[in-house]
């Protein structure tokens, strides 16, 4: 069976999701999978690699270099003679893999959602226009380079690998990540969590999204979302816009308060598992591609939402 | 400073997507089309970064139709002082690698200091020209940067990722890739139109690279099954619950 490489994050001492479901979607696909991790704690979170035969830790400096690591990688690549190399579509991964992909002279695939099997090589299926539409391309190059779309294949239950080799990151690094600002709160990205609250312009103004924020606290894994207007009123940062000049999502849940439905913020979200929307004009396309629909006021629907979430989850 | 800033024709956002009728491309014969998105805030951090330099040039770099010089024209209206085109009307057939290798080939003749880049084509999505064409070159790359100086060769940029905010340094050459946030782009004023008709725009032939990847079918996402109103009001939500709970089981 041919052999995937899968650049595996890691955080807290275990693998992100993530890249649990890039080497879910490596194995569903018949690959044999490496696991390959950098960065301090990387042989400590490699057993938590699920479904990878092997894990390789890459060493060397303490500050990250894409441009290093890119050639490390592809280094690995070489070596294990493996045939693909996947990462999660995170930032990470969409850094990393257009510069394996140049190293190895073959052209990348990003925010991929299916491999099909296609004789020695495979098919992928990835979208256009951010979603609008999915093409389906065949890949004549040697070795497939692609990222996965988070939320859509399935992490493997079952062991990680019980030991994790060493390669070195020995590249000149060109650029170098000097200092990292973490994030205030441990706040989930709005392509990573399982469900996600999203406001619009309905909610009038930006303190409002208040409600949208207790709305998502109260599913706990839930991430706040936005639509394009309220990021350009500079109501929400852009790390949280969902759309076509914003991120693509698939949660399990969508709840959409306030926001209409132009087309770039539908290609943005019409994957999602359940989409529910809450808006007061019963004609808005948002309900168009919502499972399920309240018209009404936000302020009123919202809160008492919110409050009927907490006793469900209260419940459980 | 020489100073590049690479620009893609895409269709506008608005377009809607249909099909062609063999099933291998997307109908385009009711697409308006516009400069990217991401690469209108990369010509913009072009142009300020020669006007902080206090000198220096701007060149607009594409793979596009000759049709396209009307985009182009827009982008020497908001300060490029001249631009090429690699003239391909079937510049959206070509894959990631294609098109990073025909921009190589071309940044090879002019050196430049620096190459600003939108953080993806709002068209294909790939996010891979840059980093791509940053590697062929052997330069380093930084994307999606919301921050950056630039002085004496060597430039520090902001990026936001998943777990914060990184500072990268980085000596040039170099490319970036430009996020939302990096700048506000500005409107091209009357005298900035006028001057821009006058600026060099040179079309060349772009180096003939073949593409590794095919269009096997290209479709519209599964329509989704018909949803319903469940209710008006805050009295609706009972149902909601109920449906999340028992229907779609996500609650």
């Amino acid at each position: 069976m041919s052999k995937v490489i899968v650049y595996c994050e890691h955080t807290g001492g275990t693998v992100r999701r993530a890249s649990l479901e890039a080497i879910g979607a490596a194995t569903s696909a018949g690959a044999e999978v490496v696991a390959i991790l950098w960065g301090e704690g990387a042989a400590g979170a490699a057993a938590s690699a699920a479904g990878a035969a092997k894990a390789i830790c890459l060493t060397g400096d303490a500050a990250f270099s894409a441009d290093a690591v890119a050639t490390a990688v592809t280094e690995v690549i070489q070596s294990e003679g493996a045939k693909g190399f996947l990462a999660a579509a995170t930032y990470r991964g969409k850094d990393l893999c257009p510069r394996v992909a140049a190293h190895l002279d073959v052209s990348p695939f990003a925010d991929c959602i299916e491999f099909i099997g296609a004789g020695e090589s495979f098919q992928v299926k990835r979208p256009w226009l951010a979603g609008k539409a999915l093409a389906t391309l065949g890949t004549t190059g040697g070795v497939l380079c692609a990222t996965t779309r988070l939320n859509v294949f399935e992490p493997v239950d079952g062991p990680g690998p019980s030991e994790c080799a060493e390669h070195a990151v020995s590249a000149p690094a060109k650029a170098t990540v000097t200092s990292t600002e973490a994030k205030a709160d441990a706040k989930l990205d709005v392509n990573e969590a399982s469900v996600v609250v999203s406001g619009g312009r309905g909610l009038q103004e930006a303190a409002n999204f208040k409600l949208v924020e207790d709305l998502a606290a109260a599913f706990g894994n839930a991430a706040v979302g936005a639509s394009r207007a309220v990021v350009d009123l500079d109501w929400r940062p852009h790390g949280e816009q969902v759309g076509q000049t914003g991120k693509t999502v698939a949660p399990q849940l969508y709840v959409a308060v306030g926001i209409s439905g132009a087309i770039q913020h539908l290609a943005g979200m019409r994957t999602s598992g359940v989409i529910v929307a809450i808006n007061k004009d019963a004609e808005a396309p948002i309900f168009k591609v919502a499972d399920y629909g309240i018209v009404g006021d936000a302020f009123e629907i919202v809160p008492a939402l919110t409050e009927a979430v907490k006793a469900v989850k209260a419940q459980s | 400073m020489n100073i590049v800033a690479c620009v893609k024709r895409v269709p506008s956002t608005e377009a809607v997507a249909k099909p062609t009728a063999d099933g291998k491309g997307l109908d385009a014969s009711e697409f308006q089309y516009m400069i990217s998105f991401y690469d209108k805030i990369a010509v913009e951090q072009a142009v300020q970064t020669k006007e902080a330099a206090g000198s220096g040039e701007v060149t607009v770099l594409t793979l596009g139709p000759a049709a396209g010089t009307k985009e182009i024209r827009e982008c020497l209206a908001k300060g490029g002082d001249k631009a090429v085109v690699l003239t391909d009307d079937d510049w959206q057939s070509r894959d990631a690698r294609s098109t990073a290798k025909a921009l190589v080939a071309q940044l090879s003749t002019m050196s430049a200091d620096v190459v600003f880049m939108g953080r993806v084509a709002t068209d294909r999505d790939n996010a891979a020209v840059g980093p791509m064409v940053a590697t062929y070159l052997g330069w380093p790359c930084v994307t999606d940067v919301i921050g950056l100086e630039i002085a004496d060769g060597k430039g520090c940029a902001k990026v936001e990722t998943d777990a914060g905010i990184e500072t990268v340094e980085f000596q040039l050459p170099a490319v970036i890739t430009c996020q939302k946030g990096l700048n506000e782009p500005r409107t091209a004023g009357l005298k900035g139109i006028m001057a821009a008709k006058k600026k060099p725009l040179e079309e060349l032939s772009p180096e003939a690279v073949e593409n590794q990847s095919d269009v096997v079918e290209v479709a519209l996402p599964a329509a989704r099954k018909e949803g319903r109103i469940v209710g008006e009001g805050a009295d609706a939500v009972p149902a909601l619950i109920d449906a999340l709970q028992n229907e779609a089981q996500v609650l």
